[in-house]
């Protein structure tokens, strides 16, 4: 019996992991996919925005406005790659400018610091930028983090202090009876536990409609992006956005954690809840819209197209309140932006609404810290020396493009919510972030994965069960399939 | 350890083997190779069909005896080389930093680089083929590593993207291993690879090739399912109505190679707007003394022995820089494309420093030619007139000028274009 | 009516020859004799694999010591496919003698010393 199951890998229920793992309660988390930080979480803009943007009296923008200056602390206990960039919200007309100053009045009701800057400020902060910028607005506590190591770093300390995870679980029923719930997933495991964290992104409504909670709708909104490469560190330092429009915050530019550059997001309501294609015309009208701010973009930088999903409720707030069925179900739906950054917030009140209902003691053996990762990038020349000397694995390069070690890729394999397929060590190291995108490293990182996971190389899946790279062997006949 | 060396060579591939030896020939015997794959032979090694070496040696060779032959002789001249090695940076004062499980990170200090990393495929990402991000698209040249030397299969019912050399080898080379390859598109109206290949890849099999035709939408949600291609107008735009469906676990994509030379970034050598290589002398000198390029990182070859050559010019230039034999940098002739021809290697000719009677200019097409004359233009005076009967934009072209017309001339540039007609 | 791309030059012509053997469209005579001998005896060299007990490798690549007749081609894979090999073998190494009794050796195109 679990005293609470949280349904959801994502960057939500993992923070609600962490959280939660602070006080003495049994927990376990059910991902459906095959590793955590797989849907939203593993493909949005990255940012951790100021919070001057949420219209004033929502759920978003309170916890956005709370969860930002939280993260230093997190990301230092995690060792989560974050930068505090600053924001710059670009006006190119007399009408955006306007908006600027209504932006800068919602902000002072938010309580977020910004600051309008004129033309020649913005181009000098930002030479790159488009020379028909009028003013933009500076919002200095807007950051970047590095979501993958954010998500999976919350799971990792959770699991370090206890909390239990299910990966490969989907939830298909769950039943109610003498105050506890037993959860079915679809490889007919079942779960007791006395409380449910529903925390399942875009598919939050459908989980809450199995105990017939029907009072709430979550759509998807498809947002695409380019990815490209790191040519140049300093092609745009700020998180850059285009005056926001009914459509949402219009297109960002900004670098990454790792000094790519994203471009993105388009904005489309889409009909299947797991449909991250890319279309052409989309992302045309994305170029289209980055171009406005931006003229000169290296598109023949770019390395990656990919598309996110956002759980947009029809409330159009986040949802995080008991379920009117049943309060031991919480349900912590459609958190779509600015969920990632007030994932911190949302966390403590779910903790908040839990403790409401069991006063759990505190934990008192509990780590907020996980063990470093080990980065050869941030070490010198000395320091990388000796870590070869006892492990010969850190001296051998895997991944050109990102320079990443054998030992590195070990090491994220063997912790806790470890990697156990290609796209997970890269979500982890980022071998196959880079210019080759795989084509060099992804055969090393397969042997490494099959000789640390005790499998057949070609056993080796790229994401999820299935997703097979080097599914048949030559010269075995034809039995050797599967 | 030895952190002192006159030369070291950057990749241990044909072009990078090449190199070593012919510095070792003109005189250079304190040598370093670096190789990151734990073989030498590099790309060479995964190309098990024959058809190497005909320039070289005349014979057709197998990709690995043409390596092996190479590698023996770097192996016979004792030059010192280490595999399972990568340089993660070289410094412009020419210090090189490498990195693998024996020495740990070392800072090497070199007289002179030839980089010679090779090439790398271009990806999905960068031809931004739409559609869903299943397992089983996968470019080519990995998915012949797996079948060639580890002896996997990606899958069984496959489709290509892109008919150049690479994607029509492995669509014979997966049908041989029981794969069903049920076709290849090409965005161009002509192919890109060989004709021996078109003949004796695809005919022999019966694999349709849809020439003007690309892959419009990637189906499957952690598996391949299914590719959609469509007919692609004169803009390459994909013509509604046209789309074809073929049911595969597998898309290769054989869409183009490009230099691996992120190595140059923090030496400030520039690089050329189209082949992505650095701009070099005709001794193949980057803009950066002592520091040369070669082989499919200075421009993408179609025939290795081309690449041989290549290395052995590199070789040779910085055997005579190390020797002190290289004269102070003086009047450059600059080479430049015109109508027909998309791009000259090397970018300039550095007249003080011609080592031969001839300078050879290398050049692609930017189209399929027949029946024309390419003209070589010293400034504005005509000095080459020569009939081709053929050229495809897939076979690297050259064309020698003679030292004494170069050093005779006050041109600040040289011109290649095509005359039709 | 066939049609055949002639491979003995980068040239590429695409020669047609109709019911009575009558071609057209070659640029030269090599052009002719190359269509002839692919209508009646069409060869090819064969590139492949054999499995291989290494420690460095899981295939070594093998080919034919001289063309085998296109229609052989599976037969002669079947023959590849049966093969195990254990390092060191040395290139041009015979991996299997006259297969299939065409009068053609299978062997090694690249040392494996462990």
């Amino acid at each position: 019996m679990y005293d609470i199951l949280i349904i959801g890998g994502g960057v939500i229920g993992c923070f609600i992991a962490r959280e939660l793992a602070k006080y003495q309660a049994k927990i376990i988390l059910l991902e459906k996919n095959n590793d955590v930080c797989s849907e939203t979480s593993n493909a949005n803009s990255a940012i951790i925005h100021s919070g001057y943007d949420p219209l004033p009296n929502t759920l978003k923008a309170r916890l956005n406005v709370l969860s930002n200056p939280l993260f230093d602390q997190v990301c230092k206990d995690l060792d989560v790659s974050f930068i505090r960039n600053g924001s710059l919200t670009i006006a190119l007309n007399e009408e955006e400018v306007e908006t600027l100053y209504e932006l800068k009045e919602r902000a002072k009701v938010n309580g977020v610091e910004v600051e309008i800057l004129d033309k020649e400020e913005v181009l000098k902060r930002e030479p790159n930028l488009s020379d028909k910028v009028l003013k933009a607005l500076y919002a200095p506590t807007c950051a970047i983090i590095n979501p993958f190591e954010l998500t999976i770093g919350l799971m990792e300390n959770a699991m370090d202090n206890g909390v239990e995870l299910a990966l490969n679980s989907k939830v298909v029923a769950i039943a109610y009876k003498d105050n506890y719930f037993t959860v079915t997933c679809e490889n007919n495991k079942t779960y007791q536990t006395k409380t449910i964290i529903n925390a399942a992104g875009v598919y939050a409504d459908e989980v809450a409609a199995l105990i017939n909670d029907t009072s709430f709708k979550i759509k998807a909104r498809k947002g695409s992006y380019f990815v490209l490469d790191h040519f140049d560190n300093n092609f745009v330092k700020h998180t850059l956005f285009r005056v926001p429009t009914s459509k949402g915050k219009g297109v960002v530019i900004t670098p990454t954690t790792h000094y790519n550059y994203l471009i993105g997001p388009s904005s489309d309501f889409i009909d299947a809840k797991d449909d991250t294609s890319t279309e052409k015309e989309v992302l045309d009208a994305v170029k289209e819209r980055a171009n406005s701010i931006i003229e000169k973009i290296p598109y023949n930088q770019v390395i990656r197209t990919f598309s996110g999903l956002r759980a947009v409720s029809n409330t159009d707030d986040f949802i995080i309140d008991y379920s009117i069925v049943n309060k031991q179900f919480i349900n912590v739906a459609g958190i779509q932006s600015p969920g990632l950054a007030a994932s911190c917030g949302i966390a403590n009140m779910v903790r908040d609404l839990v403790l409401k209902l069991h006063p759990y003691e505190m934990n008192p053996k509990f780590n907020p810290k996980r063990r470093k990762m080990i980065k050869l990038s941030r070490m010198s020349l000395e320091e990388r020396n000796n870590l070869i000397k006892e492990n010969p694995t850190f001296g051998r390069i895997v991944c050109r493009c990102e320079k990443v070690s054998e030992g590195e890729i070990i090491d994220c394999i063997r912790r806790n919510a470890g990697a156990n397929s290609v796209k997970g060590v890269k979500k982890r190291v980022r071998p196959g972030f880079g210019k080759c995108q795989g084509t060099f490293c992804q055969p090393h990182v397969v042997k490494i994965l099959a000789r640390e996971l005790n499998i057949k190389e070609h056993e080796v899946v790229y994401d999820n069960l299935g997703s097979y790279l080097i599914k048949y062997q030559t010269k075995l006949g034809e039995k050797s399939e599967d | 350890m030895k952190t002192n060396y006159d030369l070291v060579v950057i990749g241990g591939g044909s072009a990078g083997l090449a190199a070593a030896i012919s510095a070792y020939d003109h005189g250079i015997k304190d040598i370093l190779l670096l190789e990151a794959e734990a073989h030498l032979g590099g790309i060479l090694l995964q190309c098990i069909h024959n058809g190497f070496g005909l320039h070289e040696f005349k014979e057709q060779l197998t990709g690995p005896e043409y390596a092996e032959r190479f590698a023996n002789q770097l192996i016979e001249r004792k030059i010192e080389y280490k595999t399972d090695t990568l340089v993660l940076e070289i410094k412009e004062d020419k210090t090189v930093i490498y990195s693998n499980k024996e020495d740990g990170l070392v800072e090497v200090k070199a007289q002179a680089i030839i980089l010679a990393t090779g090439c790398l495929e271009r990806t999905r990402g960068a031809i931004n083929t739409p559609g869903d991000r299943p397992s089983g698209v996968i470019t080519a040249g990995l998915a012949q590593k797996y079948l060639n030397i580890d002896g996997y299969l990606v899958g069984k019912r496959v489709f290509i993207l892109g008919s150049g050399d690479i994607g029509l080898i492995m669509a014979r080379r997966m049908t041989l291993e029981g794969a069903k390859v049920l076709g290849v598109a090409e965005i161009m109206p002509y192919s890109n690879g060989l004709n021996r290949n078109i003949v004796q890849c695809l005919h022999d099999f019966n694999i349709p090739l849809y020439l003007s035709h690309t892959v419009t939408n990637i189906i499957g949600k952690d598996k391949l399912e299914k590719v959609v291609i469509a007919k692609v107008d004169e803009n390459f735009n994909p013509i509604k109505g046209t789309e074809k469906e073929f049911q595969v676990d597998t898309l290769l994509l054989s869409v183009g190679l490009i230099p691996l030379n992120g190595l140059l970034d923090k030496v400030n050598v520039p690089t050329h707007p189209r082949t992505r290589g650095a701009l070099v002398s005709q001794n193949l000198e980057t803009m950066k003394e002592g520091i040369f390029s070669c082989g499919n990182v200075l421009h993408v070859h179609d025939l290795v022995d081309f690449v041989t050559k290549e290395g052995r010019k590199a070789g040779y230039g910085a055997a005579t820089y190390l020797k002190g034999k290289m004269h102070k940098k003086g009047r450059r002739i600059i080479t430049r494309n015109k109508s027909g021809v998309s791009y000259v290697v090397p970018y300039y000719i550095d007249v003080e420093n011609i080592l031969d009677n001839l300078v050879e200019l290398n050049f692609r097409v930017t189209k399929p030619f027949e029946k024309t004359r390419l003209i070589v233009k010293l400034d504005d005076k005509e000095i080459k007139n020569i009939f081709k009967l053929h050229m495809l934009p897939s076979e690297m072209e050259s064309v020698l000028i003679e030292k004494e017309i170069l050093m005779n001339s006050n041109a600040k540039e040289i011109t290649l274009e095509i005359k039709e007609g | 009516m066939k049609e055949f791309i002639c491979i003995v030059c980068p040239r590429g012509c695409k020669i047609r020859v109709n019911e009575q053997g009558e071609m057209e469209g070659y640029g030269c005579k090599r052009g002719i004799t190359y269509v002839q001998n692919e209508m009646t005896n069409p060869k090819r060299m064969l590139t492949s694999t054999v499995k291989i007990k290494s420690k460095i490798v899981n295939r070594l690549p093998i080919i034919t010591s001289s063309e085998i007749n296109k229609d052989d081609i599976f037969r002669v894979m079947e023959e590849i496919n049966k093969v195990k090999v254990e390092a060191p073998i040395y290139i041009h190494d015979v991996i299997i003698k006259n297969v299939l009794g065409l009068g053609v050796d299978i062997i090694a195109t690249r040392t494996i010393r462990e």
